[in-house]
């Protein structure tokens, strides 16, 4: 009797483990390069293991200093998706400009369409516009970045180029009025003469998770940008030492700095297959 | 007979016609003049389209308050400066940075402003219309209440079709009007052209010039276009309440060896765009030689051309500088200053 019901149980659980891995495999086929799919690339923004949020005091422990943050806003774009063999999509770059921006929600996740399926292990983005794109006529800044309209603020108009990353607020260590801190970090290189290049170029594998695109399934994938990491990176930014940072000769070698230290803000946190 | 009759009536309609309008606007390049740096196949001057960047140049409504038009800076009459401003004055009042520059000639400008931190003419009204101490409105809102007005939509149909007004059209509109602004018919361009003859006194001033001002102030534009330290004394002031240096194309590049440049200008109608230099500090052609001559500074970014064989400025005897002024005063285009197509309506 006893025996009888663990049979059936075995075998249940057998027929259970069949039937759910055969649905597994039924909704991750082979990628079938010829099919197109989309995927949600969440940009999560953290202060260490807190998340970000404007109007919020923080403490940077490192430096003793606190901040709370008004206004961020930054630039993600010329994607790139990687399969673990090797395989490089490069998203059409009209369609590879994202602008981020915490007062608005929706605006961290970015979708891609029209990827070939695959099983995607990195990613490659720029953070800031390419530079290119920053000499180009205006008939080619839409969207994302029309300068009268989703890109309004983040433009440079006497110098022409747009803003990278643009993040503002206040703190008692700013000597500022209002004790107010702003960083703009921009500049694509200079167009006839050389200038900074506060582009920077962002790699992210997946470790053993894949970024499974088919058509008809969208999966998401989310990273976590740490602005912690805007202070505390290869260089300390004290918002004592330096409360404004933009586009000027006497803060330019602190605006690379801190283009470095973005570099590295940005890390792997975890795929959904199906989305959100 | 009858259809004759009508033939003739309707041609001689066509003929009146053709004699009331108005010759198309086109860009044509001077003949003496070098091909222009701006691209004219994706923006082609069109009688619509300058029309609407005339209305628009001097209309109030680029502003916050409707107080100050780009013309309130840039006056046909003084070659589009602000006559006798040394600092331009702008919304409220406020002063600018710099003295403003001339709009003329622009297709042949590669890069725009004093600093060349524009380097698209295009791009270019953006950074006024912005600054908060010329007309301290947002370019969105501009479109925005352009989109609401009762004549704008009409007058952006017929310049590109359609009503639609999007930042692209808005910007491409004003630059075929100043695009326009070509000053090629000088007493020197006729003399170029074997028209007319220079008097001996300018003769002299212009070969002068030739020898001392044109490896900076180069060809029929008067400029090479590069940035360079004329060895102005460095000056501190206040603007609007914050003391100021001008480091010129420095702010751009970032560069130190950098500080102090400024864009070599046009001297083309420099005899009605007084006060001179970028922060207008001289309000006299005479000012200005006497600069060259005894009031050159040396610095490190000094240019060599300003001190050869260990002598700072150019040496100028007061006959030359009298030549010299002579000559300066034949680049005076009395055509384009007084040209009616440029003028407020
Ligand atoms: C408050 C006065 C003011 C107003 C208003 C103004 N400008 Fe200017 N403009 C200036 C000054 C001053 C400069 C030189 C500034 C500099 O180099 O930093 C200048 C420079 C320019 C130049 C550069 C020319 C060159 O040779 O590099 C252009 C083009 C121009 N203005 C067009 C415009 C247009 C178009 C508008 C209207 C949208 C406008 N301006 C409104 C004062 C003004
Ligand atoms: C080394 C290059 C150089 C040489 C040589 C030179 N200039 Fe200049 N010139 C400049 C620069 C650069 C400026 C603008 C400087 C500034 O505003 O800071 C300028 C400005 C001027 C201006 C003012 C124009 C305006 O609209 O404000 C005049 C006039 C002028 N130069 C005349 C001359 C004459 C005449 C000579 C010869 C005696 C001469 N320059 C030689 C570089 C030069």
């Amino acid at each position: 009797m006893n025996k009888l019901k663990l049979k059936i149980g075995i075998l249940m659980l057998s027929v259970g483990f069949f039937a759910c891995k055969k649905q597994h495999e039924h909704s991750e086929p082979a990628p079938d390069p010829n099919k197109k799919g989309s995927a949600e690339v969440y940009f999560d923004n953290f202060v260490g293991t807190q998340e970000f949020r404007l109007n919020t005091t923080y403490t940077n422990s490192t430096t003793g200093e606190s901040f709370k943050p008004t206004m961020l806003k930054y630039f993600i774009s010329n994607i790139q998706l990687k399969t673990a063999n090797g395989t490089v999509y490069t998203v059409p770059q009209m369609e590879s400009y994202f602008l981020i921006n915490a007062e608005d929600p929706a605006s961290k996740k970015c979708i891609i369409n029209n990827i070939p399926e695959g099983d995607y292990s990195e990613i490659k983005f720029l953070v800031g516009i390419d530079s290119l794109r920053n000499t180009k006529p205006v008939e080619e800044r839409t969207g994302t970045l029309d300068i009268a309209g989703a890109a309004a603020g983040m433009y440079w108009s006497w110098n022409s180029g747009y803003i990278f990353v643009k993040f503002e607020g206040e703190s008692p260590q700013s000597t500022a009025a209002g004790n107010k801190f702003r960083y703009h970090i921009g500049g694509f290189g200079g167009y006839s003469s050389p200038t900074i290049n506060c582009i920077r170029q962002v790699s992210i594998e997946f470790g053993n998770d894949r970024l499974k695109v088919r058509q008809g399934n969208t999966p998401s994938l989310h990273l976590i940008v740490d602005f912690l990491k805007f202070f505390n990176g290869g260089y300390q930014l004290k918002i004592a030492d330096y409360h404004t940072v933009m586009f000027s000769p006497a803060t330019a070698t602190i605006a690379v700095q801190i283009a470095n230290n973005y570099q590295n803000m940005f890390k792997y946190d975890h795929i959904h297959d199906h989305g959100h | 007979m009858k259809k004759a009759l009508t033939f003739l009536v309707l041609l001689s309609i066509l003929v009146n016609c053709q004699r009331n309008v108005e010759p198309e606007i086109r860009f044509q390049k001077p003949a003496h003049f070098p091909e222009p740096h701006y691209d004219f196949s994706y923006n082609p001057v069109t009688t619509a389209g300058f029309q609407l960047g005339k209305k628009l140049f001097f209309d109030g409504i680029l502003s916050r308050d409707g107080s100050i038009s780009c013309g309130s800076c840039h006056i046909p009459s003084s070659a589009f400066t602000q006559h006798g401003h040394d600092l331009s004055h702008g919304i409220d009042d406020k002063l600018t940075l710099r003295n403003a520059l001339p709009i003329m000639n622009l297709a042949w400008q590669k890069e725009f402003f004093w600093d060349g931190g524009v380097f698209h003419l295009d791009l270019f009204a953006i950074a006024p219309i912005e600054a908060d101490n010329e007309m301290d409105e947002t370019i969105t809102n501009v479109l925005e209440k352009l989109r609401r007005h009762p004549q704008y939509p009409q007058l952006f149909q017929k310049a590109f079709g359609t009503p639609e007004i999007t930042l692209d059209r808005f910007l491409k509109a004003l630059s075929q009007f100043q695009l326009m602004a070509i000053s090629a018919n000088s007493k020197y361009d006729q003399y170029k052209k074997g028209l007319t003859q220079l008097d001996a006194q300018e003769l002299a001033g212009l070969q002068i010039f030739q020898q001392k001002c044109a490896s900076c102030h180069k060809g029929e534009l008067f400029t090479d276009n590069t940035y360079r330290n004329n060895g102005l004394p460095i000056r501190r002031f206040m603007l609007n309440g914050i003391d100021t240096i001008d480091t010129g194309r420095n702010r751009i590049t970032l560069n130190e060896q950098d500080k102090f440049r400024f864009k070599v200008p046009t001297l083309r109608n420099v005899e009605v765009t007084r006060p001179y230099m970028h922060d207008g500090r001289f309000r006299t052609l005479e000012q200005v030689l006497e600069h060259y001559s005894q009031g050159v500074q040396d610095s490190p970014t000094l240019d060599p051309l300003l001190k050869q064989n260990g002598q700072l400025g150019i040496p100028l005897s007061q006959d030359e500088k009298d030549k010299l002024i002579a000559f300066l005063k034949t680049l005076t285009d009395e055509e384009f200053l007084r040209n009616k197509l440029f003028q407020q309506e």
